[in-house]
């Protein structure tokens, strides 16, 4: 297959993906390193948890811009993968790609397959609807509906694909305590949303997303907008809830990204399309990266 | 600690020049001249329609006859100046046209907004754009000739099958120029303006809202109902009311179209009915002095009320994005 | 080994399969339809077309549910209906434009720009006669009522985005309110506080001054949006430079919006060319040209259309009517077409 020729190409930007799994965790001086060590890297495949995400050759265009190329990426089940790299690498486009939000955009093309639990979410006569239900994502900026209340908020993805669900309560409760919210929100579950601090918003849109209990949970530098408090709290949540599923965190910031990740993905445009640099642990990545850019991008000689 | 002194203020006002009080003085003046005219509009027909306003007090609102009687040397004997009829068939014309116009420029606008391809989306509104800058008369003649007669076997079948309701049904079979069929060609010409104050409403949907109803599984229809249709509430119901005062001042559209009858009638498939600015235009030749101020006054209560339905519509669509944002 | 180049797709878009699974449902849509016309005994165009609607609409629906469930298979009601309404809404501005022009185009003669009324009826053979008052009239009218709103029209927007006075609100309100004025009460206020008082006599100038009225509010409010438009960093810079206000707007903000206030006016223009109304009670409307604005009754276009429709009822005065019509079209085609073009290149700028 043509992703594969384009993979024997690329070999010396990408390790083989199934040499990456079999990384060790090592520890070096290095602070970022040091942080990331601090947590336990979760194996893949150790847990069954849902279903892993897997990327192959995806390229992403916005009309003739070739904004995105080849990257093949797996994202293992109940790991949580950080996309990291300056702006405009394509980050942001590639996780669109994942749960086909990129399609939004009048002139977007795309080539190459991902796949959901060994499916492919672009074959022909797939119910996108199904696969964003499968696939939940967390933007930037909070955006809870201002016209419901916060109880409203959370079973709105249920009432917007019209599902069904026995017990609404349960479901509110679990929701928002999964996403860290429910000792803040319990007496206010009939306010406004727009009552809620940002931080608070957020995770109340965290909350909204698992409520359809997706199998994978994108999240678009949720914290960017957010004081460092509420940073803390979301961080706390993604270890959370990465105990159940699998999450792919786009976030500029590194520190964020070593505190929260298993694996880390080194993503750079170097004025064309932006490609993948690098995939590895994230004390690997942090400690020993093996691209001299992603050594430059970690150690903040440049982006 | 040491209590620091607060130095005073100092209060920052620049004089303006002399060339930019004179400048500021012409632009503002110039800018109250829509408060003048529409002042002068109401004071001026106000001072007209008095007299008859005065003799015929509130029945001018209440009584339906519309007639001046004169005998063989064409001294008036007797005038009877009663708008009832008029009024009633200009706010049952009107509501027609938003009861027929305002579903279908909004789902056009949904349409265009969501469902269309760019290409057919830029086609499509550059027709609907042109259609909003039609002249009216373009309108009339279009609905008298072509429109009126295919209205007319719509109503008789409106008529044969839901006759049982008491607007539907007819005190005889006379179906032509009935106020049915000019709340037709008044809803044809509200569409546009209706269609894109909708659309403008529309796009500003805020985007972020959007995807996170896509994100969380919704198809289209689910996305409208939850995000768009509660941001656009405002905007469209305003639109609507605009669409009502265009159409309740709508003249020579109306007159092609339209018999105009003295008499309150609510059964819209019958061909009676009224409408204020077509009766304007209708007595207006032939008045006298007397009579011309009784037009003044109609115009008076013309404009009064397209003035208020106005004035809620805009008031709702600039208060849209104040709700729910 | 190969080096296949890789090309953007658009996966999302409806494939094959899907595009004739949807032209199926039409021709499923059809048949039904026509099933449905033989049952039921409905008939005609409109008979047709409701039952199609129906059948397309509940077709569309039962392939949907089947095929997604419930969810897609409400999208696919909201599509269809949609889809109707703005059908619905285009079938009239198709059928004024083919009906126009196809009635009209017979009545078009070269004489129709040289000859004036004055000595020909509506009935009269069709190639006496023509519209040279029609037109003379509505371009002094027009041109004048065009002169006095200018002024006002951008004073007032000036007042709403430069001086933004304590007033901006209110005047903005009111300026809204004035666009819902109906053409006749325009002409009423002209006749009761000009005509009758002081001329005595209706005019063109009468008439230009009832158009200003309903031309007012539209060039205010579109010179108000291509006003705010200009970011306020320009006009700044232009007081930093130590200018007075009245310099900044006149040599950097007004010129800066200029296409703008062109397309301000030519709505304007489209706003009030085929107005009837107000013609009919103020300018009195004459079937000789008259170049004179202050004195004399004086014809336009839209009130030769009328003329030609009430007056007449013999051939020669319908097409004298869709004739009249044809002209009063193209002159807003013109005007639209001009506001687009230059629209379309001030976005691109």
């Amino acid at each position: 297959m043509t992703n594969n020729d384009d993979l024997a190409q690329n070999a010396n930007l990408e390790p083989n993906p199934g040499e990456k799994k079999e990384m060790k965790t090592q520890t070096t001086p290095h602070s970022l390193a040091d942080v990331a060590s601090s947590r336990e890297i979760k194996q893949p495949g150790t847990k069954p948890l849902g279903s892993g995400l897997e990327a192959r050759g995806v390229h992403a265009w916005f009309g003739a811009k070739h904004a995105l190329k080849d990257v093949t990426l797996d994202f293992a089940a109940g790991t949580v993968t950080a996309l990291i790299g300056p702006s405009g690498c394509g980050k942001s486009t590639f996780l669109r790609t994942l749960n086909r939000m990129h399609e939004f955009i009048p002139t977007a093309a795309l080539a190459g397959e991902v796949l959901l639990g060994g499916k492919d979410i672009y074959a022909a006569g797939t119910d996108v609807t199904k696969i964003r239900l499968r696939i939940g994502m967390v933007f930037q900026k909070p955006n809870p509906f201002p016209s419901m209340t916060i109880g409203q908020n959370v079973l709105s993805g249920i009432k917007l694909a019209q599902l069904k669900v026995s017990n609404t309560d349960d479901l509110l409760e679990e929701c928002l305590t999964r996403a860290g919210l429910w000792e803040e929100a319990k007496d206010r579950l009939n306010e406004h949303a727009s009552a809620l601090s940002g931080g608070q918003q957020q995770r109340l849109c965290i909350a909204r997303s698992l409520a359809v209990r997706p199998e994978v949970l994108l999240m678009d530098e949720p914290c960017s907008a957010l004081d460092p408090g509420s940073t803390f709290r979301i961080e706390q949540t993604i270890s959370e809830l990465s105990q159940t599923m699998t999450i792919v965190i786009v976030t500029h910031n590194m520190q964020q990204a070593a505190r929260v990740s298993d694996y880390s993905a080194f993503m750079l445009s170097d004025g064309g399309p932006g490609e993948l640099i690098e995939v590895a642990p994230t004390t690997e990545l942090f400690s020993r990266p093996r691209d001299k850019r992603t050594e430059d991008y970690v150690t903040g000689r440049f982006g | 600690m040491t209590d620091t002194q607060i130095p005073a203020r100092i209060e920052l006002v620049t004089k303006p020049r002399r060339s930019d009080q004179f400048f500021r003085f012409v632009v503002t003046t110039g800018g109250m001249s829509s408060l003048i005219i529409l002042g002068l509009i109401f004071a001026f027909l106000a001072y007209r329609g008095l007299g008859v306003l005065r003799v015929e007090g509130f029945g001018f609102l209440t009584n339906s006859d519309w007639s001046v009687v004169e005998d063989e040397n064409s001294n008036i004997v007797s005038q009877d100046y009663g708008l009832a009829a008029m009024l009633v068939g200009t706010i049952l014309s009107a509501t027609i046209a938003v009861l027929v116009g305002v579903p279908i420029a909004v789902l056009s606008a949904l349409f265009l907004e969501f469902y269309a391809g760019r290409k057919i989306r830029n086609i499509l509104i550059g027709l609907i754009d042109l259609m909003a800058a039609f002249p009216s008369i373009l309108f009339g003649l279009w609905g008298f000739m072509v429109l009126m007669p295919s209205a007319e076997y719509w109503a008789k079948l409106l008529n044969k099958y839901f006759g049982w309701i008491p607007v539907f049904d007819v005190p005889v079979p006379f179906f032509t120029r009935s106020p049915f069929i000019a709340g037709l060609v008044l809803a044809i010409m509200i569409i546009p303006i209706c269609t894109s104050i909708s659309r403008e409403v529309f796009s500003q949907t805020p985007l972020d809202r959007i995807q996170a109803a896509y994100a969380l599984g919704a198809t289209r229809f689910s996305m409208i109902r939850a995000v768009v249709l509660p941001f656009g509430r405002g905007g469209i119901v305003g639109g609507a009311m605009l669409g009502l005062g265009r159409a309740m001042g709508e003249t020579v559209a109306v007159y092609t179209v339209l018999n105009v009858v003295y008499q309150v009638n609510w059964q819209v498939l019958f061909g009676a009915g009224g409408n204020i600015a077509t009766l304007i235009i209708l007595k207006f030749g032939e008045a006298d002095r007397e009579e011309i101020n009784a037009l003044m006054a109609a115009g008076l209560v013309l404009f009064l009320l397209t003035l208020v339905v106005n004035g809620v519509a805009n008031i709702l669509v600039s208060r849209l994005g104040k709700v729910g944002r | 080994m190969s080096t296949t180049t890789i090309k953007p797709g658009r996966p999302w878009e409806p494939t094959a399969k899907e595009r004739s699974q949807k032209g199926l449902n039409l021709l499923i849509a059809v048949a039904l339809s026509l099933v449905l016309l033989f049952v039921t005994g409905l008939n005609g165009k409109l008979g047709w077309v409701a039952a199609f609607f129906f059948s397309y609409v509940s077709v569309s629906f039962i392939a949907e549910y089947r095929r997604a469930g419930k969810p897609a298979a409400q999208d696919s009601l909201l599509t269809s209906i949609s889809r109707f309404a703005i059908f619905l809404a285009i079938i009239p501005i198709v059928s004024i434009l083919a009906t126009v022009i196809s009635k009209g185009w017979r009545g078009l003669h070269w004489g129709l720009f040289t000859q004036d009324m004055s000595e020909a009826t509506v009935n009269s053979p069709i190639q006496e006669g023509g519209m040279l008052a029609a037109i003379v009239g509505t371009l002094i009218m027009v041109g004048l009522a065009l002169l006095f709103t200018l002024p006002i029209a951008i004073l007032t927007a000036l007042y709403l985005t430069e001086i933004k006075g304590k007033f901006a609100r209110p005047i903005r309100f009111l300026v809204q309110a004035m666009s819902g004025v109906p053409s006749i009460v325009a002409g009423l206020f002209i006749l009761s506080s000009i005509v009758y008082p002081v001329t005595g006599e209706r005019s063109g100038l009468m008439g230009a001054l009832a158009l200003s009225i309903l031309m007012i509010p539209t060039v205010a409010r579109t010179a108000e949006e291509v006003l705010l438009l200009i970011p306020n960093d320009l006009r700044e810079a232009g007081l930093a430079l130590g200018a007075t206000q009245w310099r900044t707007v006149a040599m950097v903000v007004v010129p800066a919006v200029k296409s703008g206030l062109v397309t301000a006016i030519i709505l304007g223009i489209a706003r009030v060319i085929g107005e009837t109304a107000p013609i009919l009670l103020v300018s009195g409307g004459g079937d000789a040209t008259n170049f004179n604005p202050v004195s004399g009754p004086m014809g336009s276009i839209p009130f030769y259309v009328w003329n030609a429709f009430l007056l007449g009822g013999s051939e020669e005065s319908t097409q004298r009517t869709w004739a009249g019509l044809l002209v009063l079209l193209l002159w807003v085609l013109i005007l639209f077409t001009i506001a687009r073009y230059i629209s379309s290149r001030s976005q691109k700028r």
